[in-house]
């Protein structure tokens, strides 16, 4: 565990992925038009089908969801990246260096947690639009929490993508995690009236505490309840990292 | 004095077909070593498994005294690779790509500039060198490549087909700039290529068929044992005429092979 921490090895594939996400219009096309998707379909669809929301409460309900919704999709999107760096013969060049394995998986964590909180908050722009109630004071409180939100999902990606070879098998098993983890974390719909295996199901995901956690944050501050969830989020986010760095130190 | 390179049966296979097979060299600080084969020999193989990418089935490797296993990290600190295919990240600039390779090589900011446009106007690239990578032709790129592998200065350099796509004057830039590396600084250079030129001018050439070492020698030598008339005459005695995976009968070639180099010592 020598030179864990390469910070100037760290600090420029950091650098060089938010450099290449500036130059990516399509990236961030999509992660504005998701939310919008999203929003609209649900909120404004679903929203005035269900009760038990009061009308207009739902979209107030949805848009925690939403924003973890695109952290969730945004992270995964950017562990995507070093498959492509495999594929295109970029990732020998660092896998070459005289740096740690470790420093490249967290400096890959690090820039897409980057990337994908900025696209986490272009949700936030939404705010005015569908008319949700917060203070701006409780956006700013909940950016670090969105963070790390970003941080343990890219980095269950990268541990997912790190021994991966083909687009099509990571977007395969990213699907088969994004959309359960989405649906089963109380992002859509409240669990606690849900079947016992769904509500077991949603205990186990940490997913749940991020919406959760977002969700508490919004509308009542910093509370108890959201402390459990920071912790269980952070516990989460060290397993997964951990893990992630453990997949890339093994020969490749 | 420890070799450079020291390889010991050396054995790599890819389900099944043996791309290494029981491969022995010995390289000494400071040669021009030219490691050649036809397509498919198992020539960047073996550098991947000295280069730390790829792990032997069998056998031992050790670059600059450190164990290819179990000392990756010290191997990586003490080399430099020119990758035979792409290796560039083709949406950043010329600058960046070499701006990162400095910053992970650690090299200090004011050596890190110097030396990068020192490489830059070697290979020509220096009037472009803000342009997206994407934008340049086949033959720019290589040579963003070769710069960027001469960048930072390490014990042992690796070479996959440096020259090649390269036009003449560029190709004479860089042979002027392995020279001069080997001069100033001892470096231990370790290349392959399909030039026979090229090949004459190294101190020592192996040739490599199938995985199998076939010859290991100073050029001279080779073409004198055998009464070549070059280095080209040499390579085709020794591995055939026939194009390779065209081999409709590996083991019948392999014969042929066998029989030449018996008759020929
Ligand atoms: N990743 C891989 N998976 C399967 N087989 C491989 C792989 N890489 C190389 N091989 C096989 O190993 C053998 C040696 O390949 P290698 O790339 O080392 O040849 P080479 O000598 O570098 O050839 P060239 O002159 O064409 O670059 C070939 O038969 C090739 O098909
Ligand atoms: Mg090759």
């Amino acid at each position: 565990m020598t030179n864990f921490l390469d910070f100037s090895a760290l600090g420029m594939i950091w650098k060089r992925d938010l450099i290449r996400l500036s130059r990516d219009r399509a990236q961030i096309a999509g992660s504005l038009a998701r939310p919008i998707l999203w929003l609209v379909i649900l909120g404004l669809g679903m929203g005035s089908s269900v009760s038990g929301f009061g009308s207009g409460r739902y979209v107030e309900y949805l848009f925690p969801g939403i924003i973890a919704l695109n952290l969730l999709f945004a992270s995964f999107l950017s562990a995507i990246s070093i498959i492509w760096d495999r594929e295109f013969g970029f990732l020998k060049e660092m896998l070459v260096a005289p740096i740690p394995r470790a420093s490249i998986a967290l400096g890959k964590a690090a820039s897409g947690a980057t990337v994908s909180t900025l696209q986490g908050c272009l949700v936030l722009l939404f705010i005015p639009v569908v008319g949700v109630s917060v203070s701006w004071a409780r956006v700013a409180l909940a950016l670090p929490f969105m963070f790390l939100i970003a941080f343990a999902m890219t980095s269950l990606g990268l541990l997912v993508a790190a021994r991966m070879t083909s687009f099509e098998g990571f977007g395969t098993i990213a699907n088969f995690v994004i959309m359960p983890m989405f649906f089963v974390s109380g992002a859509v719909f409240p669990l606690d009236r849900a079947p016992r295996w769904l509500s077991i199901l949603s205990k186990v995901n940490p997913m749940t505490y991020a919406v959760e956690g977002l969700r508490g944050l919004m509308r009542g501050g910093v509370s108890w309840g959201f402390l459990l969830d920071l912790t269980v989020l952070a516990l989460f986010a060290l397993l997964a990292v951990r893990l992630a760095v453990w997949a890339f130190s093994r020969r490749m | 004095m420890t070799p450079a390179i020291a390889v010991s049966h050396l054995v790599r296979t890819y389900n099944g077909l043996t791309a290494v097979d029981d491969l022995s060299l010995e390289i000494p600080a400071g040669e021009l070593f030219g490691f050649l084969g036809p397509n498919g020999a198992g020539k960047t193989t073996t550098i991947n498994i000295l280069c730390t990418l790829l792990a032997p089935d069998s056998g031992s490797a050790h670059v600059a005294g450190f164990d290819c296993l179990a000392q990756s990290r010290e191997v990586r600190r003490a080399i430099g690779i020119i990758f035979q295919d792409p290796s560039l990240d083709e949406r950043l600039t010329a600058w960046e790509n070499l701006e990162f390779h400095g910053m992970i090589y650690h090299l200090p900011k004011l050596l890190r500039r110097q030396r990068m446009e020192e490489v830059l106007r070697l290979v020509a690239l220096w009037e472009r060198r803000h342009d997206i990578v994407k934008t340049f032709s086949g033959g720019m790129k290589r040579r963003l490549e070769v710069a960027r592998g001469l960048m930072h200065e390490p014990r042992v350099l690796f070479l996959d087909e440096p020259t090649i796509g390269l036009d003449p004057q560029t190709r004479c830039r860089i042979w002027e700039a392995i020279e001069r590396i080997r001069s100033e600084r001892r470096t231990t250079l370790f290349m392959t290529t399909h030039s026979m030129e090229e090949a004459t001018r190294c101190d020592r050439v192996a040739i490599l068929d199938h995985g199998k070492l076939l010859v290991l020698d100073r050029p001279q030598a080779l073409i004198a044992r055998q009464g070549a008339r070059n280095l080209e005459e040499v390579f085709l005695n020794l591995t055939g005429r026939g194009l390779r995976d065209e081999a409709a009968s590996e083991n019948e070639m392999l014969r042929t092979r066998v029989r030449r180099l018996k008759r020929w010592r």
